[in-house]
């Protein structure tokens, strides 16, 4: 019964912290709320047993991700967004075809069959710890999509100074 | 521990939801800044469910998985950003209907 009830306070707070980010009129708070969505989905993957990936989610999404929005936010004019309209004219479509494609989604959700459950047992991780294991699964398995990691983020470096770099 | 009491099924309608708010705040928002930050919401949405579906299968790979997608949401942010950026220093706009050289 506890956990449900866990599960349920953070169902309604990440649902209601999400339409916050999209409705709120001053972006600043917007990129705000999505902070408290954060650390909202970090305790949900506390919840599920992945420790690691908590502490990457508040590391990188609240430290790194959201401090550059709110860099860039600070160069824009705010005083003319507080008075601007938030919607495009045709936002009633959009709403309809969000809810249309999420009973799609609902409905298949009823066919689900899992696999079989792999060889990671709570108590294997547990004797192992958590970063150990992923890490030998990232470092071994996934070695070749990490090195391509590696490759993307260079890439968002290089492009990133070259888009924003005075012109020449 | 605690959360294989919830039935799985409830961590994907969680997922879908959100999802579905990111697709919907990224079609009727014109600042493109919230655009973006929309796209933000429906990786997070994909990196719960497959957080979900790894410790339900019993599986690390979901959870690998999800260390990729945070990359190349890093990456997108930070793209995206500076093609923000040097858009508003050409225009100074950051609404989607103020943008409109390639008259669409």
């Amino acid at each position: 019964m506890l956990p449900k009830l866990f599960f349920g306070y953070f169902a309604i707070v990440m649902i209601a912290l999400s339409l916050a980010v999209i409705t709120r009129r001053n972006p600043v708070h917007s990129v705000l709320w999505m902070l408290v969505l954060f650390f909202h989905i970090a305790g949900l993957y506390l919840f599920l047993n992945a420790e690691f990936l908590a502490a990457v989610q508040i590391i990188l999404y609240a430290g790194a991700i959201l401090v550059l929005f709110l860099f860039v936010i600070m160069m824009f004019n705010l005083k003319e967004e507080l008075t601007a309209e938030r919607f495009i004219g045709e936002w009633p479509i959009g709403v309809a075809l969000g809810i249309s494609i999420l009973m799609l989604m609902f409905f298949s959700m009823s066919k689900i069959t899992t696999g079989p459950p792999g060889q990671y047992t709570i108590e294997a991780i547990k004797a192992e710890t958590h970063t150990k294991a992923i890490g030998k699964v990232l470092y071994t398995e996934y070695l070749f999509p990490f090195e391509i990691a590696s490759l993307i983020l260079l890439i968002a470096i290089v492009g990133a100074i070259v888009l924003a770099k005075k012109r020449g | 521990m605690g959360g294989a009491m919830v039935p799985l099924e409830w961590y994907i309608g969680l997922s879908a939801v959100i999802f579905i708010i990111g697709v919907a705040g990224f079609m009727i928002r014109k600042n493109i800044i919230i655009m973006l930050m929309s796209i933000e919401l429906m990786l997070n949405a994909v990196n719960i469910s497959l957080v979900a579906f790894s410790h339900y299968l019993q599986d690390l790979r979901g959870q690998v998985m999800v260390f990729f997608i945070i990359t190349v949401a890093a990456a997108e942010a930070a793209i995206g950003l500076a093609i923000l950026v040097s858009l508003f220093k050409n225009k100074a706009a950051v609404h989607t209907d103020e943008i409109i050289e390639m008259k669409g």
